[in-house]
């Protein structure tokens, strides 16, 4: 699997170097907003299994924060939508063939991804969180009693943090969501962190149980991306998200989607609004 | 019922979408086993000729195909046709472009196999019969050939089938997909669909492949 994916990393940068020149013909490379426009459709890739961010109802039907957004957008284009269901890691090249015109797949901006795609202005906020039993809320991660452990999963962002900034924290190592949820309920470990969306979900379904810290490390983002020289696409977004602003969009987007998962409380935290991230 | 969550099978159209998802999944394979087995067939029978160029090229096609993923065979087609010559191919299109090359690769691969554990004596005695080149083929050497190439290319078809599972990754909702979105839209309120739908998959690829194996097995008997 590992060799299959750097293969076919080789393959598509050798297939994909060839059309680095290329201007949008249609095809390959990209379609200007004109182009959108006039074909009377929007090709948007979305997460199809990703609840509550995109995902398909009993019904057939995308549904999620992000498909709210992408509704809107097509809507406000005055053309129809058509969602295209994408994988994390298919993404880019998605962008990158023009296969889609916009990716709203829960997709976090970071540097390494803003030289392969362009990113609009940001609609949602992640962080890190820490979840803990009610009966000990861990508030701070200063002083640290070096007999309790921390509870995260192998590989997850919230590891690299805290081994970076806060070494001495003892860390309990799971693979899975299952059992790290498991060591928490047993009291293996005295908190769990994980990204904030994830530990707040986990204490809205599990009474007993407190988000102590609702934000932690740096503050990500995450925003639709277009194809890399996707000028008049994403000058049209930025306007479209600031425009948004004004009628609290995205707080209404939050209401309709995210608030059965996690709760009112964390709406402000959560939503970026009109491309201001507090 | 509740403890493999299979009530999320009867919500809404999520049974009929699932059903739909492995009509998507037998649509490639079909056609793709459909075009694979007479191009095998012609390959696999060039395979054999002592042109040593026409050898030569064959042997660097299915080599080429035979060792590359077919995932990164699905990359190539869907993304890199984009990327290099600008054509938007749909991901349906490109499986079965995918698919087609591999199991007309591996059923050439077989028939050249079958082709030539035909002992000589079968050819000169179709020779000594005054048979010509075409009709020792069609009358002597094939009809023992597919004989010994029913096993090989029923174990190729449903692998083929089940390889079909690979399509999601170029945006093809087939039955594996649309099982995953069942599982993760009802992840908060029927923890265990996993389990029950998986098992519903199982289910559906072993209803569709058993009766491959069946027909295999009569053909077995009745020519055998």
């Amino acid at each position: 699997m590992k060799k299959a994916r750097i293969l076919v990393a080789v393959l598509l940068a050798l297939a994909l170097g060839g059309c680095g020149g290329k201007t949008a013909d249609g095809g390959a490379g990209y379609r200007t907003l004109d182009e959108i426009k006039k074909s009377g459709t929007i090709n948007i890739g979305v997460f199809s299994d990703k609840n509550p961010f995109g995902y398909v109802d009993e019904n057939g039907e995308y549904q999620g924060y992000d498909v709210y957004f992408a509704r809107r957008i097509a809507e406000d284009l005055g053309v129809k939508v058509n969602f295209v269901s994408t994988e994390a890691a298919n993404r880019i090249a998605y962008l990158q063939t023009g296969k889609v015109d916009l990716i709203l797949a829960n997709f976090t901006v970071t540097p390494e991804r803003a030289e392969e795609v362009d990113f609009a202005l940001p609609y949602m906020n992640v962080a890190l969180g820490v979840v803990s039993p009610d009966g000990h809320v861990i508030e701070s991660l200063d002083n640290w009693n070096a007999d309790e452990q921390m509870i995260v999963i192998s590989g997850t962002t919230a590891e690299t943090y805290l081994i970076k900034n806060y070494p001495d924290i003892p860390l309990q190592k799971y693979d899975a969501y299952a059992t790290a949820k498991n060591a928490l309920e047993n009291g293996n470990g005295v908190a769990w962190a994980n990204d904030n969306t994830e530990v707040i979900a986990f204490a809205l379904q599990n009474p007993g149980y407190t988000v102590g810290i609702p934000s932690l490390g740096s503050q990500d983002t995450i925003a639709p991306a277009v194809t890399k020289g996707n000028t008049t696409l994403l000058e049209w977004l930025n306007e479209e998200i600031r425009t948004l602003g004004d009628e609290q969009f995205f707080h209404a987007d939050y209401e309709a989607t995210l608030v059965d998962t996690y709760g009112l409380d964390y709406e402000d935290s959560l939503v970026v609004e009109g491309g201001q991230v507090k | 019922m509740r403890a493999l969550g299979l009530e999320v099978l009867f919500k809404g159209k999520n049974l009929a979408r699932l059903l739909g998802g492995l009509w998507v999944a037998m649509k490639i394979s079909l056609i793709s086993v459909g075009l694979s087995l007479p191009l095998g067939l012609l390959l696999g029978a060039l395979m054999t000729r002592k042109n040593p160029v026409c050898r030569a090229v064959l042997r660097c096609y299915l080599e080429f195909v035979r060792v590359m993923p077919q995932m990164v065979l699905l990359f190539l087609v869907f993304f890199g046709s984009a990327g290099i010559f600008g054509w938007n191919i749909s991901g349906e299109l490109s499986a079965v472009i995918v698919f087609t090359l591999w199991g007309t690769a591996e059923m050439s691969d077989l028939v050249r196999g079958a082709l030539v554990s035909i002992p000589a004596h079968q050819y000169e005695s179709a020779a000594a019969l005054g048979l010509g080149r075409a009709q020792t083929y069609r009358y002597v050497v094939l009809p023992q050939a597919v004989r010994r190439l029913i096993p090989l290319s029923i174990n190729l078809i449903t692998r083929m089938i089940k390889t079909t599972s690979l399509v999601l990754m170029i945006g093809v909702v087939e039955v594996l997909k649309v099982a995953q979105q069942i599982i993760e839209s009802n992840r908060m309120s029927s923890p265990n669909a996993a389990f029950g739908i998986y098992l519903t998959v199982f289910m559906l690829y072993f209803l569709v492949c058993w009766p491959i194996s069946l027909l295999a097995k009569r053909l077995e008997k009745r020519w055998g």
